[in-house]
Formats: structure tokens, sequence, C-alpha cells
């Protein structure tokens, strides 16, 4: 991306002494990223630290030109997201056997509620948490592709660069990633009816 | 209430947050542009130890952190960040090598520093546990048998003291001398602490003894070799030079290496 072009010729340049400078731009994404994949904070940060730290060791071996030929955003991203798939792959079969409904949250907040009120900051809260529990109950593939276009916010082009795959494979991989989120939020809301009624 | 995909995809978008405080200090540690410290207690005080992704950069006599972070960005360039406590390895590394421990590893950051101080700070790290080597052993074992001074300056330029045990280097006519952690007092008690008597071995040096052997074994070693000490004393022989012993036809012990220094003194 062009806005990266000024960091990337600093950091081909003067690796040690603009390295701080990509830690500060990056670091809220590559966290974000690492958090909403992994959901646990403790994890994310590791993995966004080692992202980090793999990311400057791979600067460290590279020549300049190739420094300056970057793509930053979707080469971090790829970075943070095999380091989280790895995680995710290490913690075994015990949580992916979980049934869907069991990672569902059980208390969703009704939308239309949470931007007024004294307890707008605790609805807003809640909200963020369950949608974030949401995308966990994703397949990987799915969830990756949704956290790097929409909590990320990469286009298409880039998403595509970042997991190494056609742009209408992620594209679709994204639509079917928004489609099932779509299905756990009304399984979820349909649950808080029944919860309610009962 | 229908659900939209432009609904999901702004809830989904306020999924982004911010990374935690302590992110950008732990990568920037990792690589070795900042440090982390934290403190440690030792047989002398309170010290504060300084470490990152390639080693331990500093070990310090003070509590006072604002100080010593002005006093760590003026040495070595980089910020110093309070990290509460030492990483358990780390902690446990240094508690087993400050024991005696020699085969415990400990990494150390030691850029910015001459080949000659690398040197002269390696040697010091292969002198045992309750013993001592004069700065003259220290100069002809590195192969530098005139630069003695250098070596005294290099001792206190250790960035690492403790770790790297300076402490076990004495003044080659047998006096404790100067040390860079908090002044001669606190060599004393740590050399005390490892089992040493420094007044004694003052007060042998005093007397000129310099060397000593065994009758049983024709073997001369420096005072305070380990195989020095397990010479029962109706069979220690004391030397006032090492040309003394090798004429009443001693030969040098192997481990202690005592004719090293003997040209530098």
């Amino acid at each position: 991306m062009d806005t990266d072009s000024p960091l990337l010729a600093a950091l081909a340049d003067d690796l040690d002494g603009s390295f701080e400078t990509l830690v500060v731009e990056h670091q809220d994404r590559l966290y974000s990223i690492a958090l909403r994949l992994l959901g646990d904070p403790r994890d994310a940060e590791e993995a966004a630290q080692d992202a980090l730290v793999r990311a400057y060791r791979a600067l460290a071996g590279y020549d300049a030109a190739r420094i300056r030929e970057l793509r930053l955003r979707p080469w971090l991203s790829t970075i943070v997201l095999n380091l989280c798939r790895s995680r995710l792959g290490r913690r075994g079969s015990v949580r992916a056997s979980l049934s869907l409904d069991a990672a569902l949250p059980g208390e969703l907040e009704p939308r239309t509620d949470s931007a007024h009120g004294p307890a707008e900051t605790v609805a807003t809260r809640d909200a963020a948490n369950d949608w974030a529990g949401l995308l966990r109950t994703l397949p990987v593939a799915y969830r990756s592709a949704v956290v790097l276009r929409h909590v990320d916010g990469l286009s298409y082009p880039e998403l595509a660069l970042a997991l190494d795959r056609p742009e209408g494979t992620v594209k679709a991989q994204v639509h079917r990633g928004v489609a099932l989120l779509r299905t756990a939020f009304e399984a979820a809301q349909r649950q808080e009816r029944e919860e309610m009624t009962a | 209430m229908t659900t939209t995909d432009a609904d999901i995809e702004a809830a989904v978008a306020a999924l982004r947050t911010t990374a935690p405080t302590t992110l950008r200090p732990k990568v920037l540690a990792d690589v070795g542009l900042a440090d982390l410290y934290a403190r440690f207690e030792s047989p002398i005080g309170p010290l504060i130890v300084a470490w990152n992704g390639l080693g331990v950069s500093e070990v310090e006599a003070t509590d006072d952190d604002a100080a010593f972070e002005a006093r760590h960005r003026a040495r070595t360039g980089r910020p110093a960040h309070d990290a509460g406590e030492l990483p358990p390895r780390l902690a446990s590394a240094i508690a087993r090598r400050l024991d005696g421990d020699r085969r415990v590893r400990i990494d150390l950051d030691l850029r910015g520093h001459t080949d000659f101080e690398r040197d002269v700070w390696q040697k010091a790290l292969e002198i045992p546990r309750g013993e001592v080597r004069p700065y003259g052993w220290v100069a002809a074992e590195i192969g530098r048998p005139r630069a003695v001074r250098a070596v005294g300056t290099a001792l206190g330029h250790n960035p690492v003291p403790l770790i790297v045990p300076c402490h076990r280097v004495v003044r080659s006519d047998g006096t404790i001398g100067q040390y860079s952690l908090g002044g001669p007092g606190n060599k004393r008690t740590i050399l005390r602490a490892e089992g040493l008597d420094p007044d004694g071995l003052e007060s042998a040096a005093r007397s000129g003894i310099r060397f000593v052997g065994s009758d049983t074994t024709h073997v001369v070693c420096l005072p305070t070799c380990h195989a020095a000490k397990r010479i029962t004393p109706p069979h220690r022989v004391p030397f006032r030079s090492f040309e003394r012993a090798t004429s009443a036809g001693y030969r040098a012990c192997r481990e202690c290496r005592p004719e090293s220094g003997v040209l530098a003194a």
C-alpha cells in the first residue's frame, strides 16, 4: 500500500531505528486479529508479540529492495494468522468437539436498546462479547476470512495475498462466514426468546 | 427485526480493539531494541537486573528505578521498562549461578563492548565459586600478559557483576582490591558468602605467601584452588614465588594454572 511506503523506506534504511514505528502502527490490528481468532487475551498478546518478533527477524534478513516491495499489512496478517492457527491446532480436539449451542453466549442484549440509557457502555461491551463469542463458533477458515476483512479491514486484494487464495475464493469465504454468523446470531436470539417465555 | 449484512459487518468491525500497553515493550525487548528490568534480592542487598531477548544486559546495586532507567539509557542507548519481576526461568538460573552452578546457561547481551572486555569477562566466568585469581592471571590467560591494568578496567566496566563473577579477581599482591558493585566492602561480603575468608587471604598474602604446594603430590597451586584446599596442614608447603616452587621440584596444577600471571606479576 502507498501508505506503507514511508515506513518501508525507513525500515529498509534503518531497521533498528524504525521498527518501533512498525510496532506502534500495527500492534492494535495484530492484537485484534489474534484476540478475535483465539478468544483469550493472554494468548492473543503472546501471538501478536510472537508475530512482531518474527517480522523483525525476517526484516533483518531481507535486503533493502525486498523490504521496499513488501505489502506490510497483508504480510503481517499472514504471520499472525499462521501463529494463531498453530495455537488453535495445539489446543486439540477438546474445544473443537463442543457443540455449536454450547459455545453460544447465553444472554444477548436486545440490539435496539444497546445505544441508549445509563447501561450503554456495559451493553456495548456485552454486545461485543456476544459477537466475539459468535465469531468463535465459526470454522477457522471462515473465522479468519471474516476477521481479516471486517475486524482488520483488509481489502479483498490484500485478503487474497494474506490467505494466499484467489480473490474470488476469499470473497466467497467472507460471504459464507457472514452468513454463518447471521445463522448463529438468529439461533442465539431464538434461544433467548424461548428462555424468557419459559 | 431483521439483521442485515451491514449490521453484522458493523458489529464485527466494532470488535477491533487496542493492544495491551505491555505488548510494545515486550516486542522491543525480545528483539533487543529495549530492555526490561526487575528487582532482585542478593547477599549484598537489592539489585536491579535488566535483560532483553539476547540476554541479561545489566546488573546494578540500586533500588532507585528512575535513576537506573536514566543510567541504562545513557550506557546502552536503549529504554528500560519495569517488568515487575524476572521471568521465572531467568530468576532460577541466576539463583543457581550465584549458588556456584557454572553449568547453568545465562545468555548475556554484551553488545557495544570490545572483544578484549568480552575475553576478560569470559575468563572471569571460568573461575569457580570459592576461589580467586589475580588480575595478572586473567591477563596471561587471555594472551595479553602485559594488559594487567586494562584487565582491571574491563572488570570495573563489567555490566553484569555477580553473573560474570568479577569479584573473584583480586590484586596480584593478594589484596582484595576494588569492586564495581557498590565498592570493596561488597566484594568481601560476596567472597565470604562464597566460602572464602578474605581477611585470611590478605594476611597470608601480606606474609608473602603466593602459592601453596603439597609435599606428597609435588603439585603447586594458587592458594584458593580447590586442589590446594584439600592439602592437609602437615603436607602444606607455602611458596613466595612460582620459581621457588619449580626449583623445589614442584609442577603446576592443571586446574588453577599458577604459572599464568607470573610473567605479568
